[in-house]
C-alpha cells in the first residue's frame, strides 16, 4: 500500500471515529434497537449503555456469522476424492482470539460499572419519597414526608380482579404521580411473595422481595403517562397486577399532592 | 486400569463373538443393565417428554396469539408454562444428553464394555422415569399440577400460596430426578476416569467424552444443592420449617440463591454435551481433525468453573447481590465460548464440508447459539438487565440458547441413530426438519426480543389490544407452528426408518472416533475388536493411513521415556503431560 493509500485509510478512520463520537455525545441520535430511550435520567444512562453494547454485539455477531458463512461456502465439498490438509492448531491465531475477547470484556465491564453506579446512586435528601408495596395482586403507593409520615396514598382498588385484559393505563389500575426534573426516592417492599416493580419506559425494574427493603431514585425528564407491570410471576392474577405512572410539571405535581393529602386527611 | 489389560487390544485378533444371554423384548427393557439399552430407554422417554412439553408450548402460543384471549383460563395458563418449562429443562434437555446420548456413546467412544456401575445406571433411569411420571400425575390431582413457574420462587411455592398435591408431586419428582442425575454424574466421571481402553489417554478422548466428564463434575456440584433445596422446600410446606419464610426468621431470597446456584451450572450441564456433539460432528463432516483440541478442552473446563460463580446474574434486580462481581464473571464466560466458536470455524476452515443432516443441524446450532450468546452478554450487564429482566427479552434469550441446544440434540440424534439402530434416517425428511426448525426458531423467538423491549413481562396469561403486543405475538405463534411441523416430520422420519429400513453399516459418515469401529448396533459388550489407539482419531487412522496424524512420530515424548516406570506414565497422562499440540511438536506441514 502506498502513502496515498495510507492517507486515505487514516482519513476514513478519522471520519468513522468522529461520527462515532458525534453519535455518542448526542445521545438522542443513538439507535434504539427497539428499546426505550428512557424517561428518567437513570433510564437514559441505561439506554446509552444498551445502544452501545448492542452495536458492539451486532458487530461481533456479524463478523462471526460472516466467518461461519465463509467457511461453509468456500470450503464446501466439491471434489469427494480430494482430502483436505489435516492441520489441527495454530497457536498465534488461538492466542489472538483468546486475548481480543478479553480486551472487549474489559471495556464493556468498565462502562457497565460506570452506568450501574449512576443508576443505583441515591440522592442524600430527595424532595419526594414514596413507599411502594407490592401485594397479591396490586400495588400501594404511599407518599411520605422526610419524617416517614404518610401524606398521600394511591392503591389498587380491586385486588382480586376479574379477567380484564385492559391496558395498564386504564383507570381500573392505580396511577401515581412524579414531578418532572425532581428526584423521587422509592422504597420498595412486599409482604407476601416476590413481585417486580417494573416501568418499561424508565428502563427499570426491581424486585419487591419479602424481608428486603429496596431503595432507588427516579429523576423524570419527560412528561407523560407510562405503563407499569409486575414482572415476576406472583400467582394466579399476575397478569392483572398493573399500574401506571404520570410525570407532570412540579407545580401540577404539588397541586395534585395537596389534593390527595386533603382527601387522605378527610377520610 | 489393570482390569482393562485383560481385554483384547489388537484389532486383528478378534475373539469369537460374545453372545448375549438374557431376556428379550419387554423383559429386557425392564431388567437390563446394559448402557445401550438404558441409553435408548432414556432417549425415548426424554423425547416423549419433549413432545408433551412441545404440545404445551403450542397451547401457550395459541393463547397469546390474540389479545384478551380466553382460550385458557389464567390458572390453566399458569400450569402450562410451569409444566412446559419443567418438562423441557428437568426431563428433556438434560436427561436426553447425559442419560440418553452420553450413556450410549461415552463407553463406545472410550472403548469400554459398559458404564462403571451398570446397576446404578439402571437405578438412575428408573428414578428418572418415576420422577417424570410423578410430575405428570399432578394433572390428575383435584387441585392442579404445579403452577408456580419452573423456578418455584419462595414464598410463592409455600403451602399457603400454592397448596395442594400437584406442587408436592412436582417437588418429590425433582428430588427423585435429582438423585438420578447425581448417580449418572458419578457413573460418567468414574467411567471416563477408569474404563478407558489402553492407549486412550485423556488428551486422545473425543471432545464429546471430555465434555461429558466436565458435565458429570458439574452435576456433582450443582444437583446436590438443588435436591437439598427441594427437601428444604418440602419441610417448609409440611413441617413448618420456615426456611424460606420471613415469619419465623427465614430468608425468602435464600431460595433464589440456592436455586440459581444450581440453575446456572445447570445451563452448562444442558449445553456442554451439545457443544461436544457439535465439535465431533463438524470435524467428521469437514474431514479434518478438531482445530485447537486442547483449547477446546480448557475452554470447556473454564466455562464449567466460571458457571459456578455467576448464579446471581439471575438476581440482579433483587437489590441484594454484588453487581460488579457477578457481571464480570458472566462476561468472562464469553471468552471460552468465543474460543469454542473460533475453533468450530477453524475446524471447517480449508476443510471439505459436506451438508448432511447432522452437519446442517450443527450450522443451525452455531447461528442460533450466537444470537443467544450475544443477547446473554447484554443481559449480563446489570443496567440492561434492570430494563429487561423477567420480560420476553429474557424468554427470547434463553429460547435462542435452548433451541440451539435442541438443534445440537438433533445433530447428535441424526449422527448416532445409525449406530444405535443399524438404520439410516431419511436425508430428505431430515433436511426438511432442519430448515423448518431453523426458520421456525427465528420466526418464533426473534419477535420476542422486541416484545421484551416493548415491556411485555413474561408469564402473563393475557394482554390488552391497546398494549401493542398483538402483531409480534402473532408472528411468534406462526413460528411455533412451523417448529411443530418440523418436529412432526422428524417423527415421520423415525417411523419410516422403522417400517422401511435402510441398513447403515458400521461407519456411514466416515467418522473418526472409536464408536464407529464396532458394528451398528454394537454387540453385547460393545467391541469384538478394538483398533490401536494411537491418536485422537483411531478409526480414521485405520481407514485413512495416508492422512493420519499420529502423536510424535519423530520424537519420543517424556511419557514414553518413563513408560518403563508403568504407573508414572499413566500418572503423567492423567495430568495431561504428553506435550502434543505444542508449537514444537506440531505435525509437519504436508
Amino acid at each position: 500500500m502506498g502513502t496515498r493509500g495510507v492517507g486515505r485509510l487514516r482519513r476514513n478512520a478519522q471520519f468513522l471515529l468522529l461520527s462515532a463520537l458525534a453519535l455518542g455525545l448526542g445521545g438522542c441520535s443513538l439507535p434504539t434497537f427497539g428499546g426505550f430511550r428512557g424517561a428518567t435520567t437513570q433510564g437514559q444512562t441505561e439506554f446509552k449503555l444498551w445502544s452501545w453494547m448492542t452495536i458492539a454485539g451486532a458487530v461481533v455477531a456479524v463478523i462471526v456469522w460472516g466467518l461461519i458463512l465463509w467457511a461453509i461456502i468456500a470450503y464446501r465439498r466439491r471434489d469427494p476424492e480430494k482430502m483436505p490438509k489435516q492441520f489441527q492448531s495454530n497457536l498465534p491465531v488461538e492466542v489472538i482470539y483468546t486475548v481480543i475477547p478479553l480486551i472487549i470484556v474489559g471495556f464493556i465491564f468498565f462502562y457497565t460499572v460506570g452506568a450501574e453506579n449512576k443508576i443505583d446512586a441515591l440522592a442524600p435528601n430527595p424532595p419526594v419519597r414514596i413507599r411502594v408495596t407490592g401485594f397479591q395482586w396490586g400495588w400501594s403507593f404511599s407518599y411520605t414526608n422526610a419524617a416517614g409520615k404518610q401524606i398521600a396514598l394511591v392503591e389498587t382498588a380491586q385486588p382480586r380482579p376479574p379477567l380484564l385484559a385492559a391496558s395498564p393505563l386504564s383507570s381500573e389500575y392505580p396511577r401515581f404521580v412524579l414531578p418532572l426534573g425532581e428526584t423521587t426516592q422509592i422504597t420498595l417492599v412486599s409482604n407476601d411473595v416476590v413481585h417486580t416493580f417494573y416501568v418499561p419506559a424508565f428502563n427499570f425494574g426491581r424486585q419487591a422481595l419479602p424481608g428486603v427493603t429496596n431503595v432507588f431514585d427516579f429523576t423524570p425528564v419527560k412528561t407523560g403517562v407510562y405503563a407499569g407491570h409486575c414482572a415476576t410471576y406472583c400467582g394466579l392474577y399476575h397478569s392483572e397486577m398493573l399500574f401506571s405512572v404520570a410525570v407532570v410539571g412540579p407545580s401540577a405535581f404539588h397541586k395534585w399532592l395537596n389534593a390527595e393529602s386533603a382527601e387522605l386527611a378527610a377520610s | 486400569m489393570t482390569v482393562l489389560a485383560e481385554r483384547p487390544v489388537s484389532f486383528a485378533e478378534a475373539p469369537e463373538p460374545h453372545h448375549e444371554h438374557g431376556p428379550s423384548g419387554f423383559l429386557k427393557w425392564v431388567t437390563s443393565t446394559d448402557h445401550k439399552v438404558i441409553g435408548k430407554n432414556y432417549t425415548v422417554t426424554a423425547v416423549i417428554f419433549f413432545l408433551l412439553a412441545g404440545a404445551m408450548a403450542m397451547l401457550i402460543r395459541a393463547q397469546l396469539a390474540n389479545p384478551d384471549s380466553t382460550l385458557l383460563s389464567q390458572h390453566t395458563y399458569n400450569e402450562m408454562f410451569t409444566m412446559h418449562g419443567s418438562l423441557m429443562i428437568y426431563l428433556f434437555v438434560g436427561p436426553v444428553a447425559f442419560g440418553g446420548l452420553a450413556n450410549y456413546i461415552v463407553p463406545l467412544q472410550i472403548g469400554a464394555p459398559d458404564m462403571a456401575f451398570p446397576r446404578l445406571n439402571a437405578l438412575s433411569y428408573w428414578l428418572y422415569l418415576g420422577g417424570g411420571l410423578l410430575m405428570m400425575t399432578g394433572f390428575l390431582t383435584t387441585g392442579s399440577a404445579a403452577d408456580f413457574g419452573w423456578v418455584a420462587y419462595a414464598p410463592l411455592s409455600n403451602s399457603i400460596n400454592t397448596p395442594g398435591a400437584g406442587p408436592d408431586l412436582w417437588i418429590v419428582a425433582l428430588i427423585l430426578t435429582g438423585f438420578s442425575a447425581i448417580f449418572t454424574g458419578v457413573n460418567l466421571v468414574s467411567t471416563i476416569y477408569y474404563l478407558r481402553a489402553p492407549g486412550m489417554t485423556m488428551f486422545r478422548m473425543p471432545i464429546f467424552t471430555w465434555n461429558m466428564l466436565v458435565t458429570g463434575i458439574l452435576i456433582l456440584i450443582a444437583f446436590p444443592v438443588f435436591t437439598s433445596a427441594l427437601v428444604f422446600l418440602w419441610c417448609d410446606r409440611h413441617l413448618g420449617a420456615h426456611i424460606f419464610e420471613v415469619q419465623g426468621g427465614g430468608v425468602p431470597v435464600l431460595w433464589q440463591d440456592l436455586f440459581w446456584f444450581f440453575g446456572h451450572p445447570e445451563v452448562y450441564i444442558l449445553a456442554l454435551p451439545f457443544f461436544g456433539i457439535v465439535t465431533d460432528v463438524i470435524a467428521v463432516f469437514s474431514r479434518k481433525p478438531i482445530f485447537g483440541y486442547r483449547g477446546m478442552v480448557f475452554a470447556t473446563i473454564s466455562i464449567a468453573a466460571l458457571s459456578t460463580s455467576v448464579w446471581a446474574h439471575h438476581m440482579f434486580t433483587t437489590g441484594v447481590v454484588l453487581l460488579p462481581f457477578f457481571s464480570l464473571m458472566s462476561y468472562l464466560i464469553a471468552v471460552p465460548t468465543g474460543i469454542k466458536f473460533f475453533n468450530w470455524i477453524g475446524t471447517m476452515w480449508r476443510g471439505s464440508v459436506k451438508f448432511d443432516t447432522p452437519m446442517l443441524f450443527c450450522i443451525g446450532f452455531l447461528g442460533t447459539f450466537l444470537v443467544g450468546g450475544v443477547s446473554g452478554i447484554l443481559l449480563a450487564s446489570p443496567p440492561i438487565d434492570f430494563a429487561t429482566h423477567d420480560t420476553y427479552f429474557v424468554v427470547a434469550h434463553f429460547h435462542s440458547v435452548v433451541m440451539a441446544l435442541v438443534m445440537g440434540a438433533f445433530a447428535g440424534f441424526f449422527y448416532w441413530y445409525p449406530k444405535m439402530t443399524g438404520r439410516m434416517l431419511r436425508e430428505g425428511l431430515g433436511k426438511a426438519t432442519f430448515w423448518l426448525m431453523f426458520i421456525g426458531t427465528n420466526v418464533t423467538f426473534d419477535p420476542q426480543y422486541l416484545l421484551g423491549l416493548k415491556g411485555m413481562p413474561r408469564r402473563i396469561a393475557e394482554y390488552a389490544a391497546s398494549d401493542g403486543y398483538t402483531t409480534l405475538n402473532r408472528i411468534s405463534s406462526v413460528g411455533a407452528a412451523i417448529i411443530f411441523i418440523s418436529v412432526a416430520i422428524f417423527v415421520v422420519n423415525v417411523v419410516v426408518s422403522w417400517w422401511n429400513p435402510i441398513p447403515a453399516g458400521d461407519n456411514p459418515w466416515d467418522a473418526a472416533t472409536l464408536e464407529w469401529a464396532t458394528t451398528s448396533p454394537p454387540p453385547h459388550h460393545n467391541f469384538l475388536k478394538i483398533p490401536p489407539i494411537r491418536s485422537r482419531r483411531p478409526v480414521w487412522d485405520y481407514n485413512h493411513p495416508e492422512d493420519r496424524i499420529l502423536d510424535h512420530a519423530h520424537k519420543p515424548r517424556l511419557g514414553e521415556l518413563v513408560a518403563a516406570g508403568g504407573g508414572t506414565a499413566v500418572l503423567l497422562d492423567e495430568i495431561g503431560f504428553d506435550g502434543e499440540d505444542g508449537a514444537g511438536s506440531r505435525e509437519p506441514d504436508r
